[in-house]
């Protein structure tokens, strides 16, 4: 039988791939800005949300908006103006969820009276760290004041629902250095916060430190303290986790994130942007420049086409339902696949709770906590 | 009119590793014109693409060479190259057997080498006349009035006999040529005496069964002729005898003094060994030729397949190869960590590997090796004797009276500046010292009486890093010697891994238990739970390491544009699992096998 969600309208994610400068640890698609190139980059971006929009069906109503990066909030205030109103051209749910990332050092009173115009309702602000020797080690244009600055700025333009991202097991972090970071972090009374626990990736100047050998990831023993440090000092303050890296208060949930994570359709505009739709999963060319030309000459900027086969679907809502503390509901997945994820999956379930990495109970199924700090070694049994 | 013999020469080459010997060939072989230019291509005679690879000869590949000399004469010479090696003394010694004499190769720039020594002594023991040709001579740093002086002082051969050649330039390769043919002497033996020809190598073809390689010493061999191989006293009919050019190509008959091969319908490989006699049935020689002698295994390994269901596959494989490799032998294994595989036996490291490594290529059956060791001799409490091929079988400590392992005699050659740390290094391997000797002023030659199993282990890497890649090696087999010896048992998460076994001289046990365990402990990953490793003998445990428990491994961020990337780390990382081998609940990675011979 067919993927039901096949018919749900998608989320929308719109990519802008410029930042200042490069993170040390950033592998998303980015480029330093260039007054030139977002011209361009808007012009094919307003192109491709029209070639979308052209075969739109009725009544299609987008649940939640992203705009992420890159930094957009580093576009001029008239630039980020007409990002936003490409998001805006799509029909969107009544009290949609729209979200804008943006960076401390990129943020003023001006661009965030045009979001909060807009209709944005979320502003994701990248802080990483309170620790300003960290913060310039990571790579970042801003200091821990100026995060607060930004914070407080976005308050007064009358954010309500604020996240904010934090990164832990940073090389030379000490756990006591994290402990004080989460505590500024929650005298801010975030609605929302993501902590990562830093990726050393390939292809970044971390990686290259990695590969030379001059920068060594931290121990997995300090990781998983700082890990349960985040989630008893975040508990307490009434942050709920929510999902392996995220915790919020009660409701204020990433509802855009929760759709990537219960494997429902988004549309992705922009360079290296991805989209699942119809069970097809395909990604934009990240060159800008690439994406800018093949918009420009009427062809399709998707570099990448992966198809979804009903298994892999089912595979993938598994592993990223698990993501989930609440896990994947029995229900949600036969209503989606007509099919009882207890059946497809019945040997593996066994063995998993078995080993107390997994729990299941009549609602559904879930990582332990014992579970959650090696959820690849769940995952990778999912995998078709 | 002459007898055919007296154009007839037989010979092979014989030279330390690189110093030139599949170059100098390749140079014979298009002077003379025996294969077009077409036709040549590097190291023809090296057929298999491994050996293009490394560069060394493992089997021997004959051939007819046509050869007008000076003289005017139409010589018919029979090359019958050898390999390198000394896990193949064996198969070079019957090639030597094979022939009236030898080019000796020497490098100019490095001068002789532990295995010229003991190639050149090898071909004196066959009485062969020995022609020296220094090689490489149009190199800057070429020597050859040193090496001239160490021919004379160390193998006492005449230093204005040897030839100055530049195989790769073709210089001086026509005098090798004209000295084969004067220096060489002519094939004797009589055309009508019973046929007694000795088997020097055979290859198995799916179509003709055995090709036997054989040298005629005496008597007529042709199609139609009923033989006996006289090892085995099986009678067979030939069917087709031919010579090397280098193809097989079928004539009418066989004399005293040539070299071709036969087929006769002999299944089997192991029915026509190499050593072996050929005589008539209804006329046999009343002896053998001398020297035959069953190939022994000399090492000893565990293949499994990685995939349980990969058994026949490797089965298979195992017998194909053993079709064209009398050496080898194997025999079911059952390891209770590893499940059903093989016991191989093999004649030495090289040949183990070669054997590893074509099993993988050519059958595409992927491995898990353990490390190799020796045949043990146990004398039992009950007085009965038995071989030890696999240390996991060991009987228990209080049924042994007695244990004896393998020793060679080593000849190392080196600078003198390294004899210090060359003697060192033979003292730390349980050597004993036999003899020293100067070659020259510059270089010395050390001989010791040394276990195998230290050879195997990792002597030649130690002497050639501790010599800074100066020291040459080679060795003989002198037979079992008593030794306190002791089994290691390895316990991983409280199970002994038979795999892992090994059996060690007493005073080292300790230490080579502590060194093993934590490089084990640095090569099993972490998983879910603490993994104890334990070194014991005998039930005491002697070391210990533990593999911590995995803390974290969680991808951090999974986005919508992160699914795929994400799903295809977790894919790799699965198959990095799949990869390795379930030890009870523990996943032991394949080199975990190995590391038994990474340890000091």
């Amino acid at each position: 039988m067919p993927d039901r969600a096949f018919s749900l309208p998608p989320a929308l994610y719109i990519h802008v791939p410029f930042c200042r400068r490069k993170c040390h640890y950033c592998d998303f698609a980015s480029v330093p800005l260039e007054a030139d190139l977002v011209k361009r980059y808007l012009s094919a971006l307003k192109r491709e949300a029209e070639r979308e929009l052209a075969s739109w069906p009725a009544g299609w109503e987008v649940p939640s908006i992203y705009i992420g990066g890159g930094t957009p909030t580093v576009l001029e205030p008239e630039d980020l103006e007409e990002v936003l109103a490409v998001a805006a051209l799509f029909p969107r749910a009544k009290g949609a969820e729209w979200t804008v990332e943006a960076n401390p050092g990129t943020v003023n009173r001006e661009k965030l009276a045009l979001l909060v115009n807009a209709g944005v309702n979320r502003l994701s602000l990248g802080v990483q760290s309170f620790d300003d020797d960290l913060l310039s080690f990571l790579g970042r244009i801003h200091t821990a004041r100026e995060a607060e600055e930004a914070w407080d700025m976005a308050r007064a333009a009358g954010f309500y629902n604020l996240n904010l991202d934090l990164i832990y097991a940073i090389p030379g972090q000490a756990l006591s250095t994290w402990r004080r970071t989460l505590k500024r972090a929650l005298s801010l009374r975030p609605e929302h916060l993501s902590a990562y626990s830093l990726t050393i990736e390939p292809g970044t100047e971390f990686g290259r430190r990695a590969q030379a050998g001059s920068l060594t990831p931290v121990a997995e023993e300090l990781d998983l303290s700082m890990y349960r440090a985040a989630q008893e000092l975040l508990g307490e303050a009434g942050l709920k986790q929510y999902e392996i890296s995220n915790f919020a208060r009660s409701g204020f949930e990433c509802r855009h994130n929760l759709v990537y994570w219960c494997n429902e359709p988004y549309l992705g505009l922009g360079p290296a942007a991805t989209s699942y739709l119809r069970g097809v999963r395909r990604t934009n060319r990240e060159n800008v420049g690439e994406y800018v030309r093949a918009l420009a000459e009427g062809e399709d900027p998707a570099a990448v086409r992966e198809i979804a086969t009903s298994s892999l679907a089912m595979a993938e809502t598994v592993i990223l339902g698990l993501r989930l503390i609440s896990g994947i509901t029995w229900e949600r997945f036969a209503n989606r696949f007509g099919c009882d994820l207890r059946d497809v999956f019945a040997e593996r379930i066994r063995r998993l709770t078995g080993a107390g990495l997994l729990e299941a109970d009549e609602r559904g199924l879930r990582l332990t906590s014992r579970g959650l700090p090696v959820a690849n070694r769940v995952f990778q049994e999912f995998l078709p | 009119m002459p007898e055919k013999t007296a154009y007839i020469r037989n010979f092979s080459i014989i030279a330390h590793i690189d110093h030139g010997k599949s170059t100098l060939a390749d140079r014979i072989l298009e002077l003379t014109g025996t294969l077009s230019p077409r036709e040549m291509t590097d190291q023809v005679l090296d057929r298999m693409d491994l050996e293009r690879e490394r560069g060394i000869t493992i089997k021997l590949q004959p051939v007819r060479i046509k050869y007008r000399a000076r003289d005017g004469g139409e010589y018919e010479l029979n090359l019958i190259d050898t390999p390198g090696h000394v896990d193949f003394t064996y198969e070079v010694s019957r090639s030597l057997a094979a022939c009236e004499g030898a080019l000796l190769v020497v490098d100019a720039t490095q001068g002789i080498e532990a295995q010229t020594l003991a190639n050149t002594y090898l071909a004196l023991e066959h009485n062969l006349a020995i022609i020296p040709v220094i090689n490489k001579i149009d190199l800057p740093s070429a020597d050859p009035e040193r090496v001239r002086r160490e021919l004379a002082d160390v193998l006492g051969l005449d230093p204005d006999e040897a030839l100055l050649v530049s195989a790769k330039t073709g210089e001086g390769v026509p005098d090798v040529l004209e000295a084969v043919v004067n220096r060489i002497p002519a094939p004797k033996g009589s055309s009508e005496a019973p046929l007694a020809a000795l088997i020097f190598d055979s290859i198995f073809d799916p179509y003709r069964g055995v090709i036997a390689y054989i040298r005629v010493m005496q008597g007529t061999v042709r199609p139609g002729q009923k033989i006996r191989l006289m090892a085995t006293g099986k009678d067979y009919e030939v069917d087709e005898v031919g010579v090397f050019r280098p193809a097989l190509t079928p004539v009418d008959s066989l004399g005293p003094g040539e070299v071709g091969y036969l087929t006769a319908g002999i299944k089997n490989i192991r029915d026509a060994r190499v050593g072996d006699t050929v005589t008539e049935a209804e006329r046999p020689v009343a002896a053998p030729l001398p020297g035959y002698r069953r190939l022994r295994p000399m090492v000893y390994c565990g293949l499994y397949p990685q995939e349980t269901n990969d058994y026949d596959h490797l089965r298979e494989a195992l017998e194909k190869l053993q079709l064209n490799d009398a050496a080898l032998v194997f025999e079911p294994e059952k390891s209770e960590a590893l499940g059903f595989g093989f016991r191989c036996g093999f004649l030495g490291l090289l040949h183990m590997e070669i054997v590893q490594e074509r099993l993988e290529r050519e059958f595409g059956v992927e491995l898990v090796a353990t490390a190799p060791n020796v045949v043990y001799e146990v004398t039992k409490t009950n007085g009965e004797v038995i071989a030890v091929e696999n240390p996991a079988k060991l009987p228990p400590p209080t049924e042994i009276a007695a244990l004896a392992e393998p020793y060679v005699r080593a000849t190392i050659i080196v600078p003198s500046e390294f004899v210090g740390p060359v003697m060192e290094l033979a003292q730390e391997k349980r050597g004993t010292y036999q003899n020293m000797e100067y070659l020259d002023m510059t270089r010395v030659l050390l001989t010791y009486d040394l276990p195998l199993a230290e050879i195997i282990f990792d002597f030649f890497d130690l002497l050639k890093s501790r010599t800074r890649g100066y020291a040459s090696l080679d060795y003989e087999y002198l037979g079992h010697r008593r030794s306190d010896l002791v089994k290691l048992d390895i316990l991983i998460n409280g199970e002994p891994v038979d795999a892992l076994s090994l059996i060690v001289h007493r005073e080292r046990a300790q230490a080579h238990g502590r060194q093993l365990v934590e490089k084990l402990r640095g090569l099993i990953p972490r998983q879910l739970f603490e993994i104890p490793i334990q070194a014991a003998i005998g039930g005491r445990v002697i070391a210990r390491e533990t593999v911590r428990a995995l803390r974290k491994d969680v991808l951090a961020k999974c986005y919508g544009g992160d699914v795929t990337r994400k799903r295809k780390l977790l894919e790799k990382q699965k198959e990095g699992k799949k990869r390795m081998k379930q030890v009870g609940n523990v996943e032991i990675p394949q080199e975990a096998f190995m590391a038994v011979l990474r340890v000091k």
